[in-house]
């Protein structure tokens, strides 16, 4: 059986949550004709046609609109951002008309905004974001970052069946590089659920997306000189899963969040005041997080490395807190 | 004078207008009394407008007001009662009292969506909702109304543009009020007539007198009969005045009293029942009769909204998820079938007809042949009736 890159596992769950539900329809710049600036839309045009993988302008706002109408109207549409920094472009038709409806008035709005996200790839500061704390934020979305090949097609389709509005965020420098058998099966995986993806007794990384990958390189460097870490996968950051990460804590008493994203105001900080809230006690030393600056992301290939975390900097930050 | 409305209509036209100006008459009355909680927006003068269009609709066409549209509302099936509890912030109000004002909606019965403060946003939501419309084979229209000052957003000129390249059966009113909270439409607009902001996305226009109830009804008729055609977006610009403030706080002393003076001549209401006269459409008993009856709906809606207890504290953190407590379901008016596989499978390319050069261009579809050539006049496109400036 051949396997299936992150990229192709998204593909396979749009191919496979608009066959299975005619409800589903694609929206976006580029996504039909061309399939994506990524490809990762190739071949839903043909086989599904143009009422259901909808072409539009360079109208971020628009496209996330015409899909709170559609959601209204009872479908369940998929909007893509060509790269997910355009986001910004759309953020007040996510903050202030999707993200209050259900609450405002019971309106639920299903729809999915996907997009590619992240760096690494020498995107430069407006093809690199990862914004996810700015809806992180917004009470009334869901944020999924996933990591795997399997978590990518699981979660989104979970995502599109979800009644609520999820950000899915794609990171692209997963998009070919990472690939796994996938089941033939219909599987799903559930919002709002972390994984422990490698067991330890000595501290607990947090990861999530990309960073997921560095971590668990990391974990493997800490293995050749005794230090055993935890590696758990957020998957979800919006609703975020306090069972895992409490649980974890509770195991290894120490925690060392890290994420690509830049330091002030990321995930790390509040995974902090939720573990200092509920955990205090089991807790053997202070938090560390491993993050990218409080900078744009730059473009020059020496700068983004020195901006990103690596799977070095989180050997060092991890083998500091072990000995702690 | 050629009217297609009959007299039950006539008088139900009055009636949404009359209502609408007494319920917010009252609701200035509960604002002194402090009884509302936030602000109070008036369409004083512009009853017209939201009576009108909204009345041209069908019952399976959907609307999103703006603050200015309780008058829409109200033709949409609305009880006084759901306005009064809503800015009196009371938990029998549509939002439970989550939401103020003309923010609530309705999806499942009477169409409506809640508007958010935002200007311009309903015109790309409204296009999705027509697009899904279209692709369940409803034959829908959808309607919604922005001010002048609202057409200078980003999000009109998107929305827009998205519903005229989608073809989509929307009905944009623009209200031309004349002023932006305080900024004339001249400072903010370099075109004399808002209609022409159409020409820039290839759609049908109309002006429209936006004190006459009978032109605005009609107008909007042949607009909602344009769109639902398949015909494209229409926007109708209604030239009106605010006759108050911004919101009930502003006493609005940058409006020169010249200009309300002249435009209070033209009051709709007052010209609409003289309309009633002229044409022998009721006589003062009938007219005594549906005032008294407003009347007495206002009142009893009041008290059912005074009476009205306060949210629980606690419902505060409730809500933000929907968590199987509403189910989102399509109404289908087409066969399925026609859009899965095979039936739905295309050539990914783009159709050649699509390259004629002519500008705006249909998105391609299933009739993308059919669409892409050159669009004929038609004949329901939407007069240029007089304008009232």
């Amino acid at each position: 059986m051949a396997e299936t890159t992150y990229l192709e596992a998204i593909r396979q769950a749009l191919f496979e949550e608009m066959g299975r539900d005619p409800a589903v329809v694609l929206i976006g710049e580029d996504v039909g004709v061309y399939g994506g600036a990524f490809k990762v839309s190739e071949g839903l045009l043909e086989k599904f046609g143009w009422e259901r993988v909808i072409e539009t302008p360079i109208s971020e706002s628009a496209i996330v609109g015409a899909a709170v109408g559609m959601s209204y109207a009872g479908l369940r549409p998929v909007a893509e951002m060509q790269f997910i920094d355009f986001i910004a472009c759309c953020f007040n038709q996510i903050t202030n008309f999707v993200a209050k409806s259900h609450y405002r008035w019971g309106a639920p709005v299903p729809l999915v905004l996907r997009g590619p996200c992240g760096g690494g790839v020498h995107g430069g500061p407006f093809h690199s974001a990862n914004p996810e704390m700015y809806f992180v934020h917004t009470p009334g979305l869901k944020v999924v970052c996933p990591a795997t090949a399997y978590d990518a097609k699981g979660l989104l389709k979970s995502a599109i069946r979800d009644n609520n509005p999820v950000l899915f965020f794609e990171h692209k420098y997963l998009y070919r590089r990472i690939k796994e058998n996938l089941p033939e099966s219909d599987f799903t995986v559930p919002l709002g659920k972390a994984a422990v993806r490698r067991e330890g007794r000595d501290l607990t990384i947090l990861s999530y997306a990309a960073m997921l990958h560095t971590s668990l390189e990391a974990a493997g460097e800490l293995e050749k000189e005794g230090i055993e870490a935890e590696v758990i996968d957020l998957r979800t950051l919006l609703p975020l899963d306090r069972e895992t990460i409490l649980a974890s804590v509770r195991k290894t008493n120490k925690l060392l969040v890290v994420h690509e994203d830049t330091r002030t105001g990321g995930i790390a900080g509040e995974i902090a005041a939720m573990v200092t809230e509920s955990a205090f006690e089991d807790l053997d030393g202070p938090i560390r997080r491993v993050t990218s600056l409080d900078t744009p992301v730059p473009y020059a290939p020496q700068l983004e490395e020195y901006f990103m975390p690596n799977a070095a900097k989180v050997v060092a930050a991890a083998r500091e807190l072990a000995h702690y | 004078m050629a009217s297609t409305l009959t007299r039950e209509q006539y008088l139900e036209l009055y009636y949404y207008m009359r209502l609408n100006r007494e319920l917010e008459e009252q609701m200035v009355r509960l604002f002194r009394q402090n009884k509302i909680v936030g602000g109070l927006y008036s369409s004083f003068g512009q009853e017209a407008i939201s009576v009108g269009t909204a009345y041209a609709l069908g019952p399976h066409d959907w609307i999103a007001p703006m603050i200015r549209n309780i008058g829409a509302l109200l033709v949409r099936g609305f009880k006084p009662r759901d306005i009064l509890t809503q800015h009196m912030a009371r938990y029998t109000s549509p939002t439970l009292g989550k939401d103020g004002t003309s923010h609530f909606g309705d999806l499942k019965t009477r169409h409506v969506v809640s508007p958010i403060s935002m200007l311009g946003d309903l015109i790309p939501v409204m296009t999705g909702i027509a697009m899904a419309g279209r692709y369940l084979g409803q034959k829908i229209v959808t309607m919604t109304w922005i001010g002048d000052g609202g057409t200078s957003t980003g999000v009109f000129h998107e929305g827009l543009n998205l519903a005229a390249t989608q073809k989509a059966a929307l009905v944009l009113i623009v209200e031309n009020n004349q002023w932006a909270y305080s900024t004339p439409v001249e400072r903010q607009v370099p075109l004399r007539d808002l209609a022409d902001r159409a020409k820039a996305y290839g759609i049908e226009s109309a002006i429209v007198d936006g004190n006459d109830a009978v032109a605005i009804e009609r107008t909007t008729r042949e607009a909602v009969a344009h769109a639902r055609a398949g015909n494209g977006p229409v926007l109708i610009e209604a030239k009106t005045m605010r006759m108050r403030g911004h919101a009930q706080h502003d006493a609005a002393e940058y409006v020169p009293k010249q200009m309300l003076e002249q435009w209070k001549k033209r009051d709709p209401l007052d010209r609409y029942e003289k309309f009633l006269n002229e044409n022998k459409l009721w006589d003062a008993k009938t007219k005594k009769e549906i005032d008294a009856r407003i009347a007495r709906e206002i009142q009893a809606d009041v008290e059912f909204a005074e009476n009205s207890p306060f949210p629980p504290p606690e419902l505060a953190g409730e809500g933000v998820y929907c968590e199987g407590c509403h189910t989102v379901e399509a109404d289908w008016k087409r066969p399925k079938e026609e859009v899965i596989p095979p039936r739905s499978s295309v050539k990914a390319r783009w159709p050649p007809e699509l390259f004629t050069g002519n500008g705006a261009q249909p998105s391609p579809g299933k009739n993308a042949e059919a669409r892409s050539k050159p669009a004929k006049k038609s004949a329901r496109t939407p007069a240029r009736a007089k304008a009232g400036r």
